[in-house]
């Protein structure tokens, strides 16, 4: 009943979020809904016992990645309603219209499946599969082994893998502050940025006043 | 075994109705300690500037939050034509709720032993339960999560109000909680490494064994240092109170508010003070520690709880009246040049040593590996850095770098040869 409830909630508010993020022409509502769809899958998470995702989810998307969406389509100066009636490519919205519609049905087909197969209407197909349900496989419901199991595979079977990614994440760090702070040499002319903590606050006025 | 003892067996309503009951008995003691915040530090700057400060409504000005709480409902409420109107309307309650969320996790009380098997719970109507609203699995990633969102409620305030002192501050103060979480971050994750659990009661109840297991003390200090420090940068109070530096910005990022919807800015401020409070209580200084003596147990946990807050309480007022206002660049370069560095060094020594009470080894074992292994890599950090400030100055040598100082590039007081500790190679 709980859970009902719960995913009725959280796949509405996901849902109203994902329309929304499509069909809102203001670019900084589009990220708010986008920020509801994400709270929405965090929800889901913790109903389904991965408490840790689901923190995961708010720190890292909702309190990283989308505030700096935020912050590109401030400082850029495109946070007015975009007048979308003016499409370059009409055929485009077909396409995408098609695409999304086959890719929901194909989804909807896999679930459908799945959830036949589990139900146990066809038990037989479970036992040519070779799976059988018992009652170790219902998820754990002590505290905390999420967190130790992510930990376990994060840091023994994907190391590798964990370390390689941070790299790459510290490679590309490095590669933006090189193209940011670039200097142009002899000529005189001198693009760094001196003081680059300061350049956010003052040309956060322009997008503003073009707004006005 | 973590969680609500409550919820151990089942849900009926009887435990439904406890659930109530805490959530707005925090609801209410959170607010009014916000009101009596207010009027504390109000009282407590004037004290040290030599004023009286309110006197009026009510004994010792006690009731001036409540009045200027009434007066806030009673104006009118203005919206600038430029404001984007759901979004304007949406950023107060954004941050007022990550206010209330966050206190959520807090034990305000419960006696706590470091014996195995449950403790730290009270009896409420015949059942056993905490004195805290939650306490997820995630235990203290909440409070991150909440500050990561409360980032929402300011930056959409200062953007939607379509006016431009808003905007700077607000994208000020975005930039400022983006930068100062990572170090929050880290001096939780310190907190995490050496307590071995996430959730706030666990990490309160490792911390149960007297003062000299208090984690301000078995984590070394330095997280606690670098916590306060950020603590009160997340929070916006002064020091590092740019966002709302009156003689460059008139208010910050709620310029344009009035009414209902600034006082729950206000309420919201000055209730992350407390909950700010609240948690460097619970994850360094033993939570509801603190000796029990005659009568009433159950009480003893909380009245210390509410002390050691008080304190805290006293030192951000303190922080006020004391320190002048950082400069902007002075800010991100104690957050990114100082406390992060510092944090990551921190950490590996806190990582190594807890690596060493996991498998057991002696104490020359202990020596060797922590010590030699921190040093070496401060040592290969701290080289790197050196090295890549060094090519730096090379590089504005030889290009020049027109009007700008090279040492404007450093941090402050920072040669290339004097760089502080740093490990991240």
């Amino acid at each position: 009943m709980v859970e009902v409830v719960v995913f009725a909630v959280a796949g509405a508010a996901c849902l109203v979020g994902a329309v929304g993020v499509v069909l809102s022409r203001n670019p900084v509502h589009a990220a708010l809904m986008l920020v509801m769809t994400l709270f929405g899958i965090a929800v889901l998470f913790v109903a389904l016992q991965a408490h840790f995702i689901a923190a995961v989810q708010v720190i890292v998307y909702a309190g990283a990645i989308v505030v700096l969406f935020l912050f590109v389509i401030m400082l850029l100066g495109v946070d007015r309603a975009a007048e979308l009636s003016l499409g370059a490519l009409p055929a485009q919205r077909w396409t995408a219209a098609a695409f999304g519609f086959g890719g929901a049905a194909v989804l909807v087909w896999l679930v459908a499946a799945v959830d036949r197969i589990f139900k146990g209407a066809h038990s037989y197909e479970l036992e040519r599969a070779g799976i059988v349900v018992t009652e170790a496989d219902a998820p754990a419901t002590s505290y905390a082994t999420d967190v130790s199991a992510i930990a376990r595979s994060l840091f023994s079977d994907y190391v590798y893998a964990f370390e390689l990614t941070s790299l790459l994440l510290i490679v590309a760090v490095i590669g933006t502050v090189i193209l940011a702070r670039r200097s142009y040499g002899a000529d005189g002319r001198r693009a760094g940025q001196h003081g680059g903590e300061s350049a956010p606050a003052e040309s956060g006025a322009t997008p503003q006043e073009a707004r006005q | 075994m973590t969680g609500d003892p409550l919820f151990a067996d089942g849900v009926d309503w009887g435990d439904i109705g406890i659930m109530g009951i805490k959530v707005l008995v925090a609801f209410a003691a959170l607010l009014v300690a916000t009101m009596f915040m207010i009027w504390f530090e109000r009282k407590l700057i004037s004290d040290m500037q030599h004023r009286i400060g309110p006197n009026v409504a009510g004994p010792w000005g006690l009731l001036q939050a409540f009045a200027d709480g009434v007066k806030f409902f009673f104006k009118e409420d203005l919206r600038p034509a430029n404001a984007d109107p759901l979004v304007f309307r949406l950023a107060p309650y954004i941050s007022a709720v990550t206010a209330f969320v966050a206190f959520a996790i807090v034990p305000i009380g419960g006696v706590f032993t470091d014996t195995p098997g449950r403790s730290g719970t009270v009896t409420l109507f015949g059942k056993e339960t905490i004195l805290q609203v939650a306490d997820p699995p995630v235990g203290i990633l909440l409070l991150l999560a909440m500050s990561s969102v409360a980032v929402y409620g300011v930056m959409l305030a200062g953007w939607s109000s379509g006016s431009k002192y808003p905007l700077i501050g607000s994208v000020r103060a975005s930039a400022q909680a983006i930068s100062y979480e990572a170090a929050l971050g880290m001096s939780v994750v310190a907190v995490v490494i050496t307590a071995g659990t996430l959730s706030t009661h666990e990490i309160v109840r490792a911390q149960a064994g007297g003062v000299n297991e208090w984690l301000l003390i078995t984590t070394g200090f330095v997280p606690f240092l670098v916590f306060l420090i950020s603590a009160t940068a997340e929070l916006n109070r002064p020091p590092f109170d740019l966002v709302e530096a009156e003689q460059e910005l008139v208010g910050g990022f709620h310029t344009e508010y009035s009414s209902i919807r600034f006082a729950l800015f206000f309420l919201a401020e000055f209730m992350n003070v407390i909950t700010m409070s609240a948690i460097m209580v619970t994850l360094f200084f033993g939570g509801t520690a603190g000796p029990v003596f005659f009568g009433l147990t159950w009480l003893w946990p909380t009245v210390w709880f509410l002390a050691k807050v008080l304190a805290f309480l006293f030192v951000f007022v303190w922080f006020r009246a004391t320190l002048p206002r950082l400069r902007y660049d002075q800010l991100m370069s104690l957050g990114w040049k100082v406390l992060i560095p510092v944090m990551l060094f921190w950490l590996m020594f806190l990582g190594l040593r807890q690596l060493v009470v996991d498998q057991g080894w002696s104490t020359l074992q202990e020596v060797v590996v922590v010590l030699g292994l921190s040093a070496a890599g401060l040592a290969l950090g701290w080289s790197l850095l050196a090295a890549a400030l060094r090519a730096a100055k090379r590089n504005t040598d030889t290009e020049g770098l027109g009007d700008h100082d090279p040492e404007d590039l450093m941090p402050a007081g920072a040669s290339p040869d004097a760089a502080g500790p740093g490990e991240d190679g």
